[in-house]
């Protein structure tokens, strides 16, 4: 996993709250035996019509957060099926932050095993980025190190995050390796049970 | 005596390998299931870091989102038949068993578990796949996990999680005839919504619970996680004892009875608290039958979808309904059905094909309706067929299938076409689901083979014959 500390990028508001997994990726993707080339399907029946062709209406296909790597959205993102294509799906699109009220579960521990940071925060602050980035555009800039969103008016504000998945994320960690670092006592643990 | 504890607590604290202040707990892994769609990227990252799978005999393999559920030997869809075929060499590289396509062990994953004795209660279940709740029946700790944990526990036969937050989910009261373990988990997240769940491990508990069979609970557990809720699960009783007995990996004779006094041992005990606690009353439960595009958007059958005016997330319910393509206060049982699938983790067992049979006997799918059944496992079709209903099926106008997860999510060519409007017994009523453009309704078995019947959504309770 790449190492994350600072992030400055542009927001793009996606205002429904709810959203599982089979929006942001649905199953007729999900053959591939990769972890890469998932972003082209990110939100695709959002994003395409029947036929294939772009949906004007659908706010990222617009030019204005084609360069959009913070994702701004409603409560409970990422609900529904466990499938990691949805974090894997929005990193090769390229955001590297969601910021919502919350998250579902399973999805929050998808998301900071691929190096993204979930970012949650209250609705009332939400909303007003929500609206900035709809009417023109918003950019944040991330501090993961200090757990600080500066935008642009240069308000700060912190967020949390538990201290362990910061650390990983900040270093880039790889998970399993530092597991075996406790191999004697997964050992110990095996042997206490026969 | 220490101090009394809940189920939750004593399977956690009984797996807890490391811990640390500060950091989730390094818990060991009982049972790790896996499947063809969740895996392949996980054993790649294997091979990348050399690494082995710690305990292949604690893991288990089957294939079911991709199979086709007819004509079995051809797989015309290459992607699928590749991921299939990857997951069989996987298995055969790393020593792990597998139920492939034509293995008579082969079903959903959520349904051979339990079928086989795999899961048991007091066991730490894992599968990448957030149905896995469904094994926390037996009081087995069980929640799905992401393609990066597969490949974690693989590696160390655990995995890092915080410790849960614990809810108590109590259902006083009994259930009405009629009224099934689906009508009650639908109606549980109607009242409380999607997300009362989440940071929580649910136990169910009450007198409608311990009323229900093995079947009805895996209904109930199998849709915590539509509550947000990452595992729930029921205390253990001589019910659970019963339907392990004699299963393939549920130990047999004097080692059995020690066993079942240990399962027994795990229940609740009396007076533990819980971090929160829910009630809800059975005696006042409905058939109930979603209308929208989450589990939480659902009404009792005689019920109307909302009125706009008097709902908070307005925008929500107007994009729902929309989508749904129906109009606000329309009565439920007004709505036309075009598809009924009954099959499923949450409703493909023997039991549940039973109920929907006894519904079907002497009637017909309606004229235009497209109705297959797909038994949870081969196994349960082979049960199925002894006992004659793949001809009540047949016969009223059903298509019987191979055993898979099928039209739950259209993975296969099972789909639901653009503007289809589905009565399934599964458990995702998402957009796009059961196919592009596709409208599902959630429902019980019985309910759905009503609709099959009818063609639009009754009260099935009010057939002929059903209440007596
Ligand atoms: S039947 Fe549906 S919900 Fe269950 S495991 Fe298969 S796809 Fe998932």
């Amino acid at each position: 996993m790449e190492a994350i500390q600072k992030h400055k990028g542009l927001v793009f508001p996606l205002d429904r709250s709810n959203i599982d997994t089979d929006q942001i990726i649905p199953k007729q993707f999900l053959k591939r035996i990769e972890r890469t080339g998932f972003g082209q399907y990110l939100f695709f029946n959002w994003r395409f019509d029947d036929d294939g062709n772009q949906r004007e209406d659908f706010a990222l296909n617009q030019p204005q957060y084609k360069e959009a790597s913070i994702l701004i959205a409603g409560e409970n993102f990422g609900c529904g099926s466990s499938r990691e294509h949805a974090p894997w799906a929005l990193t090769d699109f390229g955001f590297k932050v969601i910021i919502a009220p919350s998250f579902a579960d399973i999805f929050y521990n998808n998301a900071l095993k691929n190096g993204i940071i979930p970012i949650k925060m209250e609705e009332e602050r939400l909303s007003k980025w929500m609206e900035d980035a709809q009417r023109s555009s918003l950019e944040l800039s991330i501090d993961l190190k200090n757990q600080q969103i500066t935008d642009e008016e240069g308000n700060v504000i912190s967020f949390e995050i538990p201290e362990y998945h910061k650390e990983k994320l900040l270093n880039g960690w790889d998970d399993i390796a530092l597991t075996l670092l406790q191999e004697d006592k997964i050992l110990a643990y095996e042997n206490s049970r026969i | 005596m220490g101090k009394p504890e809940t189920i939750i607590e004593k399977v956690w604290n009984k797996h807890v390998v490391h811990q640390e202040e500060g950091k989730p707990d390094l818990l060991y892994i009982d049972q790790h299931l896996i499947h063809e769609v969740t895996s392949p990227q996980a054993f790649e990252g294997l091979r990348l870091t050399n690494r082995k799978v710690r305990r292949p005999d604690l893991t288990y393999a089957t294939m079911d989102h991709n199979v086709p559920t007819k004509n079995r030997h051809v797989v015309k869809d290459e992607i699928s038949k590749k991921q299939m075929e990857t997951l069989r060499q996987n298995c055969e590289d790393f020593g792990i068993k597998l139920a492939d396509m034509f293995h008579p062990d082969q079903g959903i994953v959520h349904v051979i578990g339990p079928q086989l004795g795999l899961t048991q209660p007091g066991k730490t279940i894992v599968c990448g796949d957030s149905h896995t709740s469904t094994h926390g029946a037996f009081g087995a700790l069980a929640f799905g996990i992401g393609t990066s944990e597969v490949e974690h526990v693989l590696a160390t036969q655990t995995i890092w999680q915080e410790k849960p937050k614990t809810l108590n989910v109590k259902v006083e009261g009994n259930l009405g005839p009629g009224v099934t373990a689906k009508d009650l988990i639908l109606a549980i997240i109607g009242k409380f919504g999607v997300r009362f769940g989440t940071g929580y491990v649910m136990e169910y508990t009450g007198e409608a619970i311990r009323k229900l069979s093995m079947e009805g609970r895996m209904t109930i557990c199998n849709m915590s996680i539509e509550a947000g809720a990452r595992a729930g699960l029921i205390s253990p009783d001589q019910t659970t004892v019963d339907y392990l007995e004699g299963r393939e990996y549920v130990p047999k004779g004097q080692e059995f009875e020690k066993a079942a006094a240990e399962w027994l041992n795990l229940a609740t005990d009396e007076g533990a608290t819980y971090d929160q606690t829910v009630i809800i009353n059975a005696d006042e439960i409905e058939p109930q039958v979603t209308w929208g595009t989450n589990p939480g958007m659902c009404v009792p059958v005689g019920g109307t979808t909302p009125i706009l005016a008097e709902v908070d997330h307005k925008e929500d319910v107007k994009r729902a309904l929309e989508y749904m393509g129906l109009e606000e206060n329309q009565p439920i049982t007004s709505i036309e059905i075009d598809h009924v699938f009954i099959g499923s983790c949450t409703n493909s067992r023997l039991s549940d094909l039973q109920k929907a049979a006894s519904i079907i006997q002497g009637r017909k799918v309606k004229d235009n309706v497209k109705a297959i059944v797909v038994p949870g496992s081969f196994s349960v079709k082979l049960q199925a067929e002894e006992l004659g209903l793949d001809k009540v099926f047949t016969e009223a106008g059903f298509e019987w299938r191979d055993s898979g997860c099928s039209m739950c999510l259209g993975m296969n060519d099972d789909i639901v076409p653009p503007g289809g409007r589905c009565a399934s017994t599964s458990n995702r009523n998402f957009e796009g689901r059961q196919g592009n453009g596709a409208r599902t309704h959630l429902v019980s078995p019985e309910m759905a083979a009503a609709a099959a019947i009818e063609g639009h959504f009754v009260d099935v309770r009010k057939m002929a014959g059903v209440l007596n």
